[in-house]
């Protein structure tokens, strides 16, 4: 009865699509799949019932088992309340296409819960010590009577600018290097490597510092060479080895998406094939492959376990990577929160904070460098000279003999009896 | 020859150049093939994938300036013959050869012949266009001169050469810098064709360069295969019979049975070949009665 008087709106001259220019008949847009108000207001009742009959059942007539039990039965009640209540008025097919539809959408939102609550969290504590001067002051000369806004960790991005810098420096080649033996030679050594790659990807991080300590820095501590104790080009050793593989790979699936249509292309012009794959498999592949580079700097500025024993840590600028132990954001956040003093770990909670939006922010620049501009390249220019390059328009054809009707080629003139 | 002169007219910064000369081959490459057509021959070229032989004994003679095209069914080895002919062949994994093919009477296949060179002077269109997509019309068309490390010094006069030539450069002289990607099929395919006459081959091999093209498209690239007789050795495969015919001086016709290789059936002037084959499987064929 309500369904009649509550859809009898849509059908209003207002979603008429005809212009009022010309006397057709009314016609109404109809989608079929469309979710009108009143669905959602019968969403909305069933969520609210599903929710009363519960607080009913587990509140007053029984002694309240849990909240838990309450939302999951609550949840389920609603589904079951919607699934009826939809077949009534529109049948069963749509009832079961809706419950389906509801239940995936909730699964969403229920993945989505811990990321929100993980960043509101890390924000909340986060802001308490995040001031200006976190981003230009150090450590020095703070005592944990300070509060937490003193002080700042321009020592710890410095350093994670740096050993992130340097270990760009040594995996990218590496990595393209990697990539295009993967990609372009026909080696029977391919497999392995790949193989090799795969599983390296799968390498605690750990391993990649312990690796460094136990082959550099330990084997020539009594040596006294500042090169080679805890310092920033340690940890940027450490760091390429965790990198050298995602990069890898990411180029690796950038470079075979490169049509082979285009190597041949290009053999056929008579390129070489280290030609063929610098001036054209590379830039072919060049967005994808700067989405490779900035997301194996993500992966890389997050890691802690491989500057453990590498960077080791400190608490003032040092600038040097090359001498003497350094902090780096994660490094920061490590160490300040298992500090025992509030302000040391809302310090913490800040250095998470900026560590955070530094990876946000390079992702987010990856996804802008990987955006597909090969539609919008052009499309002003080619919408402005359409006019002129419409091939069928016999008006803005090349003004030349062959071009005439084919009967005024001669060769076309001969044609083949059946 | 005219026919270029009067497409080449105004707005162009390099129109002084042109009136009253033909276009083609004015702007120099240093260092690329050597001027005009040549003649290329096959001889008891022999062709296998892996262990399977698929091309046995082909011997055909595509005369300098002329237009020879490769029909026969699918699968009969006309594609492998003509990747044969600029050393494409050779790139796919285990393929293997024999015979000989002489481009001007050298073999290119000769030990010491680098493929490069060869494949620069036997220019090749594919079946699908395939233009750069990063690069711009104008790079496209000048890609051979990079790819290949040669030099030109008037790049512009080229790239206007090349566009007349495939019967592009009306509809893209106003944008040449904008991506190659962005054009019509038929025009990618054009531009394609551009950018293998930009490094002046001696010969040009082409794929079913059609066959992804609509009508009209494919008139425009005949004609671009009609003004380039005389300049340029066109070798085509086809599986239009009505193409072929219009388009080729010279016809092959390639055929295979089943589980042998394949091998040319008959080969001759075109006329011939369509109106008076010797062969009947070959008149059987270019009536549509099987294949």
């Amino acid at each position: 009865m309500s369904t009649e008087t509550l859809s009898s709106p849509s059908a209003t001259p207002s979603t008429s699509t005809s212009g009022s220019s010309r006397p057709s008949p009314q016609r109404r847009a109809r989608r079929p799949r469309e979710f009108t108000n009143f669905d959602v207001w019968v969403l909305v009742g069933s969520i609210i019932s599903a929710f009363c009959l519960n607080w009913l059942i587990f509140y007053r007539l029984t002694a309240g088992a849990s909240l838990f039990g309450f939302l999951l039965c609550s949840y389920f009640t609603f589904l079951a309340i919607f699934g009826v209540v939809t077949a009534d008025r529109m049948g069963r097919l749509v009832a079961t296409d809706r419950v389906m539809t509801v239940v995936v959408v909730s699964a969403a939102a229920i993945v989505f819960v811990p990321l929100v609550l993980l960043i509101g969290y890390i924000l909340v504590q986060g802001l308490k010590a995040l001031r200006p001067n976190f981003f230009i002051s150090d450590q020095e000369g703070i005592t944990p009577v300070l509060p937490s806004t003193s002080g700042g960790a321009s020592h710890a991005i410095i350093g994670s600018i740096e050993q992130v810098g340097l270990a760009l420096l040594w995996s990218l080649p590496l990595a393209l290097a990697a990539a295009v033996f993967l990609n372009e030679s026909r080696s029977k050594w391919r497999r392995p490597v790949r193989i090799f790659v795969d599983a390296m990807s799968g390498l605690p991080s750990i391993v990649a510092g312990l690796f460094i300590f136990a082959t550099l820095i330990l084997p020539f501590a009594k040596s006294g060479n500042p090169l080679f104790g805890y310092n920033g080009f340690m940890a940027s050793l450490a760091l390429a080895i965790t990198m050298l593989p995602t990069i890898t790979r990411t180029v690796d699936v950038v470079l075979r998406l490169v049509p082979d249509g285009l190597r041949e292309a290009s053999l056929a012009l008579g390129a070489s094939r280290a030609r063929t794959v610098l001036s054209v498999v590379f830039p072919t592949a060049r967005t994808g492959m700067t989405t490779a580079v900035v997301l194996g700097i993500a992966r890389a500025v997050g890691e802690t376990a491989p500057l453990l024993f590498t960077a080791f840590g400190y608490d003032l600028m040092n600038s040097n990577p090359f001498a003497g132990s350094q902090e780096s954001l994660p490094l920061f956040v490590y160490r300040n929160i298992r500090k025992p003093d509030i302000s040391a770990i809302e310090r913490g909670f800040a250095g998470a904070l900026v560590l955070l939006m530094l990876v946000v922010a390079l992702f987010a620049l990856a996804r802008f460098i990987g955006r597909d501009r090969s539609k919008r390249r052009g499309a002003p220019k080619g919408g402005g000279a359409a006019v002129q390059t419409n091939p069928d328009d016999p008006l803005n054809a090349p003004v030349r003999p062959t071009s005439a009707p084919v009967a005024a080629n001669p060769t076309f003139q001969e044609n083949p009896t059946p | 020859m005219t026919v270029i002169d009067e497409s080449a007219q105004p707005m162009s910064t390099n129109s002084a150049v042109l009136p009253g000369q033909s276009a083609v081959g004015r702007a120099t490459i240093i260092g690329g093939p050597p001027p005009g057509a040549a003649t290329l021959e096959a001889r008891g070229a022999c062709a296998w994938f892996g262990e399977r032989l698929v091309l046995e004994g082909v011997d055909l003679v595509m005369p300098a300036g002329q237009v020879t095209a490769l029909i026969g069914p699918s699968g009969c080895g006309k594609s492998t013959f003509l990747r044969l002919l600029n050393r494409m062949h050779e790139l796919i994994p285990g393929a293997a050869l024999d015979g000989e093919i002489l481009l001007d009477g050298d073999d290119i296949y000769a030990t010491g012949t680098r493929a490069q060179q060869v494949r620069m002077r036997i220019g090749m269109v594919f079946q699908k266009p395939n233009p750069f997509p990063a690069m711009s019309i104008r790079e496209n068309v000048l890609a051979g001169l990079k790819l290949a490390r040669l030099k030109c010094d008037e790049k512009d006069d080229l790239v206007e050469q090349s566009l007349l030539r495939a019967g592009l450069w009306k509809e893209v002289r106003d944008r040449l810098d904008s991506a190659g990607g962005a054009l019509s099929g038929g025009q990618q395919q054009r531009l394609c064709i551009a950018r293998s006459l930009a490094v002046q081959p001696n010969v040009l091999l082409m794929d079913e360069p059609c066959s992804a093209l609509d009508p009209t498209s494919t008139r425009r690239v005949e004609e671009t295969i009609d003004e380039l007789r005389g300049e340029v050795t066109v070798v085509i495969v086809t599986h239009n019979m009505q193409q072929a015919n219009r388009v080729s001086d010279i016809c092959a016709f390639f055929l295979a049975a089943e589980n042998q290789p394949g091998a040319v059936v008959e080969q001759g002037p075109t006329r011939k070949m369509f109106e008076n084959p010797d062969d009947p499987r070959t008149l059987d064929y270019v009536e549509g009665r099987f294949g």
